[in-house]
């Protein structure tokens, strides 16, 4: 994480990355739209699915325009099924897979790699593990013989282990330094409490402590298996080729059965809590917000209108318009709803000065309050559905992104035509329905505000307390 | 990673050289499939065809960066950028990004030390848009007061939140006001907060008016276009936009620096953190293409020597870096930085970091260790040309830098590069006298390890 931010740092000083005018239409919409957008006829993706024989579901898109493959493998392995007192498991045991195998030591399969500019990489959310690669056609062979012994070999040395839990714990202290992560990791925790979903992917010094190679190996032969894995190619690749790749590298691959975890859906807290934390910032950061709906959830789609004008359609949303562009009071501010498989949020992140936390605090109910109780204007849902149903070939540009979305499609169980799908689920939305998901899904007496701030500076009204 | 994508920049355009040539119909002429016209009025435009893009995207870039700024006025550029969002007599100040959403686009602006620019993504369909758009504001911005006054307080916010509130790039921006004395990389992009409160709108109004001329800009158009289609818009709406004065870059150099310059950051914080630049040249100067390899054999990668021996090895590092980018138009810094694992000392991972180029400077880099580095160059290259976005950046920060072609020559200089030529620039330029170091004193007492 300290890494990747000394790397935006210089990126700003460069033309890749320049001081922008506003970060979210990155941010927010990647977390958001990943999972709703759509392919419109013109660029309607031909993806050719199979199930293997070993129960591994295959997805390929065939794109000829440069010599590269991407190739993403999702597997049902997050930390919803870790145990509590080892949180961190998932996370590890994927961050582990390129740390050594039962050929190769980790410092040769990144020289491997690396040396044919080529990368691979492993990493857990709550909800699955991803494994990915990106090499040059020329170099298939190599990738998916690293790729397949990643997955399938990892030796998981003890030494390895010991200083992935040195970085992690390291990386959790340095990340107190970020206001935004402390104030969403104290967000998680009050609306999920010990669930899981409460809890961060990293784990903590204690959980890590705990975690011994054992578990590692144990998590990893129990669901690193075909038949709980999706993998996705991408690229300048027949299907030809690539059952030919699997069948040479990935031949000792079996299917396994996968004791069922008994996965509860999480409480959600509902009652009014305010978390503040002391540091000597110049702004508050604040996040406000409460449990949100899981990724089936019929009314996704009219949630997702609603939020595009509540605060997730960047300049257009109310929330920016009111805080930023007429008051001037932040950079930033936004809303979404961040959807998991048996759960979900809905949270507005703002960073003010610490002197504007309230009047901050002030306007985001304001506009909550106003969302429940007028339905939204004929133009506000004219421009939500143009902006949600036309704005798809922008998010699916390159090979690695189309390789992630397949892993999604197919992980929340929205069927390949969802792509054609999508158009006609947005369009549909009524103002009426609108209004009903903002009194159903927004809840403006029973939320969790957290504010990371000089609290002096900020001083927060005792009904925000 | 990060210093291959700032040089694969280049090797896009060799790419397009090679494929077929086509005759142009106007004034304009074709380059494989990269279009190039001057309008009369100075207004450079390329236009790249890529039938495999499922988008297009506009890019218009202005001479007009934050190099371009005077003391005392840090920060104009960037403010100006967001005013370009508040709106002409024809557009009212909230239609810019309305538009472009409503067709399913999406919009953005960046602004860095050479230069501005402002992008569109958007269907193929709906580029007439984005052309009506900017055209309208390259010399229609009405610049209200009231909205100038409150986007000077939202881009105060922005900096809190990307500066005052994050340590380490503090750091970097006292290492970039201490390294420099006299060219204007010494000041940050975004500006100082003391200027930025004095900043007024006839100050924005004034430079608004020099900078923003279509002789000081460049479009560049890219993805599945029709190119005659595109450019006859681009003439119909850019073309009666009158000649601007020119900017010139400001003709300044850099005094010799002869002696370690050091400064303390002190911050509340979980962990210390240190950062070294080492004055070097650009891409100009033919070392810059040995010091782009010798970023990727430090610093390429969890294989290249930094990696391995300050984070796998030596186990003191959170994070430990090199790099460089040879972009610029001025001269600019070689850096490394790292921050040390709690219980570490900063000193300890600074010697480590010396320790390394002292090993390069003594013997030459392997000459695998110099290919991979190549490698890594071109592959990136060849994965970034996925994004059209991407591709119409690489032509545009060439041609900003004096021409696109240049990108050829940069090419050409990476693979000439030697295992010998590495160690010579190390040699030459990663030395004592040269650097400036910066370090984070955290002011909160930090726990040995946890």
């Amino acid at each position: 994480m300290k890494k990747q931010k000394t790397e935006d740092r210089r990126q700003k000083t460069e033309v890749t990355n320049p001081v922008t005018r506003y970060p979210l239409l990155v941010t927010v919409f990647i977390l958001f739209n990943v999972f709703c957008s759509m392919f419109t006829d013109a660029y309607a993706l031909d993806v050719k699915r199979t199930v293997l024989d070993n129960g591994l579901t295959l997805l390929i898109v065939e794109r000829h325009n440069l010599p590269v493959v991407k190739v993403s493998v999702g597997i049902k392995a997050g930390s919803i099924l870790e145990p509590e007192e080892k949180a961190g498991l998932a996370s590890i045991t994927a961050s582990l897979l390129t740390s050594g195998t039962q050929k190769m030591t980790a410092q040769q399969i990144s020289e491997e790699i690396e040396f044919v500019g080529g990368a691979v990489g492993a990493s857990a959310d709550e909800d699955f593990a991803t494994v990915s690669l990106s090499v040059l056609k020329k170099d298939m062979d190599l990738g998916f013989d690293l790729l397949s012994d990643i997955i399938i070999n990892p030796s998981f040395p003890e030494d390895e282990l010991n200083k992935k839990r040195v970085r992690i714990k390291g990386s959790l202290k340095s990340q107190e330094d970020q206001p935004d992560f402390v104030a969403s990791r104290e967000f998680r925790k009050a609306v999920f409490g010990a669930h899981p979903y409460g809890r961060l992917v990293q784990g903590t010094p204690e959980t890590l402590d705990a975690i011994k190679r054992d578990d590692v190996v144990n998590f990893h032969s129990a669901y690193y298996v075909p038949n709980n894995a999706i993998m996705s190619v991408v690229g300048d690749i027949t299907p030809e080729e690539v059952k030919a790749l699997l069948k040479q590298f990935f031949p000792e691959w079996h299917s396994k059965e996968i004791k069922s975890a008994s996965l509860l859906k999480p409480t959600e807290v509902k009652e009014r809590k305010t978390i503040t934390i002391d540091k000597d910032l110049t702004q508050a950061n604040i996040i406000l917000g409460h449990a949100g709906i899981s990724r089936d959830n019929p009314d996704y789609y009219a949630v997702s209108v609603m939020n595009y004008i509540l605060g997730g359609g960047g300049f257009e949303s109310r929330l920016m318009q009111n805080v930023r562009e007429e008051k001037g009071l932040a950079y930033d501010i936004h809303s979404f709803f961040a959807p998991n498989k048996y759960s979900g949020t809905f949270q507005v992140g703002v960073q003010t000065k610490n002197e504007s936390a309230n009047t901050a605090v002030e306007e985001i109910l304001k506009e909550i309050n106003r969302i429940r109780n007028t339905p939204v204007s004929d133009t506000e849902l004219a421009d939500a559905k143009s902006f949600l149903t036309g704005s798809f070939p922008l998010r699916f540009e390159t090979g690695a992104r189309i390789a992630n979305f397949l892993i999604a499609v197919e992980f929340y169980g929205l069927g390949l035509d969802y792509i054609d799908k999508y158009p006609s689920y947005i369009n549909s939305v009524t103002k009426d329905e609108v209004l009903r998901v903002a009194k159903k899904y927004l809840d403006p007496d029973n939320f969790v505000l957290v504010v990371v701030a000089n609290q002096e500076k900020a001083g927060l009204k005792p009904e925000f307390k | 990673m990060k210093k291959i994508f700032s040089i694969i920049l280049l090797l896009l355009l060799l790419s397009l050289a090679a494929c077929a040539h086509t005759s142009a119909r106007q004034a304009g002429r074709y380059d494989g499939l990269l279009y190039e016209e001057v309008l009369p009025n100075g207004l450079k435009v390329f236009a790249l065809k890529d039938p495999n893009a499922p988008l297009a995207v506009f890019q218009i870039w202005y001479n007009a960066g934050s190099i371009h700024e005077q003391v005392g006025k840090t920060g104009l550029s960037h403010l100006l950028e967001h005013l370009m969002f508040k709106g002409t007599p024809k557009y009212g100040p909230k239609e810019f990004s309305k538009i472009i959403s409503r067709a399913g686009g999406v919009d953005n602006a960046g602004t860095s030390r050479d230069y501005v620019y402002y992008h569109q993504k958007l269907a193929p369909d709906k580029l007439y848009l984005s052309i009506e758009l900017e055209a309208d504001r390259m010399s229609n911005l009405v610049m209200d007061p009231k909205e100038t006054l409150s986007e000077r307080d939202v881009v105060m916010e922005e900096r809190r939140m990307r500066y005052d509130d994050d340590p380490q790039n503090i750091v970097y921006e006292e290492v970039m006001a201490t390294a420099f004395k006299n060219i204007p990389y010494r000041w940050p992009v975004i500006g100082w907060m003391e200027d930025l409160k004095r900043i007024t709108r006839d100050d924005l109004y004034k430079y608004y008016k020099e900078h923003y001329a279509p002789n000081n800009a460049m479009i560049i158009v890219a993805g599945n276009i029709d190119v005659d289609a595109v450019m006859t818009k681009i003439r119909s709406e850019f073309g009666g936009i009158p000649k601007g004065g020119r900017i010139e870059n400001p003709d300044i150099a850099e005094p010799e620096q002869s002696g370690e310059k050091r400064l303390y950051v002190k911050k509340e914080a979980e962990l210390p953190y240190v950062l070294i630049g080492y004055k070097t040249p650009n891409f100009l100067n033919d070392d810059g293409y040995a010091l782009e390899v010798l970023a990727g054999v430090l610093s390429g990668g969890k294989s290249s020597r930094i990696y391995k021996s300050l984070i796998d090895e030596k186990r003191l590092a959170l994070s430990a870096d090199a790099s460089y980018s040879s972009l610029d138009k001025y001269p600019s810094l070689f850096f490394l930085d790292a921050a040390p694992l709690p219980g570490k000392s900063i000193d300890e991972v600074e010697k480590a970091l010396y320790e390394e180029v002292e090993k390069i400077k003594k013997e030459a880099p392997d000459e695998k260790e110099v290919q991979k580095a190549k490698n890594q160059v071109e592959a990136g290259f060849i994965m970034g040309q996925d994004s059209i976005f991407f591709q119409a950046e690489v032509v545009a920060m060439f041609e900003m830098l004096g021409d696109r072609k240049l990108k050829d020559k940069y090419f050409e200089g990476i693979r000439k590069v030697t295992p010998q030529d590495v160690q010579r620039a190390a040699q030459k330029y990663l030395v004592e006298d040269k650097k400036t170091v910066g370090v984070l004193v955290p002011l909160k007492k930090v726990e040995s390890g946890n």
